[in-house]
């Protein structure tokens, strides 16, 4: 069998649509061991990983580094607000300090896009992107779609909608790359301020009416909205964005079709998508949060696969 | 083919070896039989492990479990190939606690994968007991201090002969080859 093509996980667009099937075969692989009674496996017990996350995150981390702790691999955490980054170090210095103690793998995170790029040019040493700014969260596109191919089947021309804020959502450009990839068609839906015009050269529909979004697809991602970034007044409130886009049960009963309910969390409940929905049996957002743990572990497996052993 | 060098069991003895295993493995284990389980090697000790219990229950007319296991997360050669190791599937939906477990592959040569085998094992309970069945025993080629309980057949043979069991046949045999197919 052959590796992955490339040697570090920056995006999915550098993925092929074999490297994708590859890390979702080892995923399934993965699953299993995670539902063993002891799930620890020894494979990475010789590696040692480094968590950089110059942006919070809860999900991401714990499951990045759970994965790593089911390998045995060694870690080592580190988290901006608490590092010599507050007394003016550069990035570039930093993790070459991390580098210094010898450490293998990086997953980083962090609020500029392209700063996994710029870390796999400068350092020697295999690079994990767990976020960059609006750019791209490939594990979390991974493990959507694995997550998607595990209740469908297949994802191949599967009519997946992506709702919310597209334009500052790195989750939705990796999921598009991605569902694209694997043969889907992918439409987005949100309020025209939070679509990016780019998405038009992608081959993505657009629409602006939820019900009828709702009608056309089989699975609905639905994005967080970033309450965050509220006072750029992108729409006038979060009770209008419920009222407009948000996605409840009375919309899908009326529907009446059977549609895959997915979230990369955390969840605004009652704003984007309400309780009822999020705990029906049409949503799957559980089953990603699992999924992302053996999602992460095929990527550590695989990449490291590819480094020269130390022996 | 032409690289086969000759014929270690042909169908009939295959046959006979196997129904042999059974009856030794019987032997040992009937007065509990019961808390016995067979789990077979990926990717080809399955196929003997299936045999084996489809035998052994007709013979006992109990219920043994039967399980496949995959090695590849633990073997000792991660990052020392050129390929990449792609596991086979593990089925173990049953806790091996305190069970005597009679671990089974068709050929053993350096003991390098009945190693892996036995750390995977304590990934599903801690059994009471570990035996290891091989349909051939590739002696003087050991690289572990690795001893089967039960043995098919032992042979003698240089490192650039491959020993096959043709399982996908609808009537199997044991051969011995000049090269890796």
């Amino acid at each position: 069998m052959k590796h992955l093509s490339v040697n570090h996980l920056l995006g999915i667009n550098e993925l092929s649509q074999e490297d994708i099937q590859l890390i979702f075969h080892m995923a399934d692989s993965f699953n299993e061991v995670l539902n063993r009674p002891i799930k620890k496996v020894p494979t990475l017990r010789d590696v040692t990983v480094a968590n950089l996350f110059f942006e919070s995150s809860t999900r991401t981390k714990i499951s990045f580094e759970l994965a790593e702790k089911r390998l045995s691999a060694d870690i080592v955490n580190f988290a901006a607000n608490l590092s010599s980054l507050s007394k003016g170090e550069s990035l570039i210095d930093t993790v070459n300090n991390i580098l210094a103690m010898r450490v293998d793998v990086v997953v980083l995170r962090h609020p500029n896009p392209g700063a996994a790029y710029f870390l796999s040019k400068n350092v020697d040493s295999v690079i994990i992107n767990a976020g960059d700014g609006c750019h791209e969260h490939p594990s979390q596109a991974l493990l959507d779609s694995y997550s998607i191919q595990q209740k469908l089947g297949s994802i191949k021309n599967k009519k997946i909608l992506i709702v919310g804020d597209i334009k500052h959502s790195r989750v939705a450009l990796s999921n598009i790359l991605c569902l694209q990839k694997l043969g889907a068609k992918v439409r987005v839906c949100g309020p025209s301020t939070l679509i990016p015009k780019f998405l038009t050269n992608m081959n993505v529909e657009v629409s602006f009416d939820i019900k009828d979004s709702l009608k056309w697809c089989d699975v609905a991602n639905i994005l967080r909205i970033q309450i965050e970034r509220q006072n750029l007044n992108f729409f006038p409130s979060s009770r209008e964005y419920a009222m407009l886009f948000g996605v409840n049960k009375k919309i899908l009963d009326n529907i009446n079709k059977d549609i895959l309910i997915l979230h990369p969390g955390p969840i605004n409940r009652g704003v984007e998508v309400t309780s009822d929905v999020v705990d029906s049996n049409k949503s799957i957002i559980l089953d990603q949060v699992s999924n992302g743990v053996a999602i992460r572990m095929a990527i550590l497996y695989l990449l490291s696969a590819k480094m020269k052993s130390k022996y | 083919m032409s690289n086969i060098k000759k014929i270690i069991l042909d169908h009939s003895q295959l046959n006979l070896t196997i129904n042999r295993l059974c009856f030794e493995i019987i032997e040992n284990h009937i007065s509990n039989i019961e808390n016995s389980v067979l789990v077979g090697m990926q990717p080809r000790g399955i196929n003997l492990a299936a045999r084996i219990h489809q035998i052994l229950e007709k013979n006992t007319r109990k219920k043994i479990k039967n399980g496949n296991l995959d090695t590849t997360f633990f073997r000792d050669d991660f990052r020392r190939r050129e390929d990449i190791l792609i596991p086979k599937k593990t089925s173990i939906d049953f806790t091996l606690e305190s069970k005597n477990i009679i671990l089974i592959d068709d050929v053993l040569y350096t003991g390098r994968s009945v190693r892996s085998a036995l750390d995977a094992l304590i990934s599903f309970g801690r059994p009471k007991s570990v035996e290891l069945l091989v349909l051939i025993d590739r002696r003087f080629s050991r690289e572990l201090p690795i001893q089967p309980k039960y043995i098919g057949k032992s042979i003698d043979v240089i490192e650039n002969e491959y020993v096959v069991v043709s399982w996908e046949d609808t009537e199997p045999t044991v051969t011995l080859l000049n090269e890796q197919i």
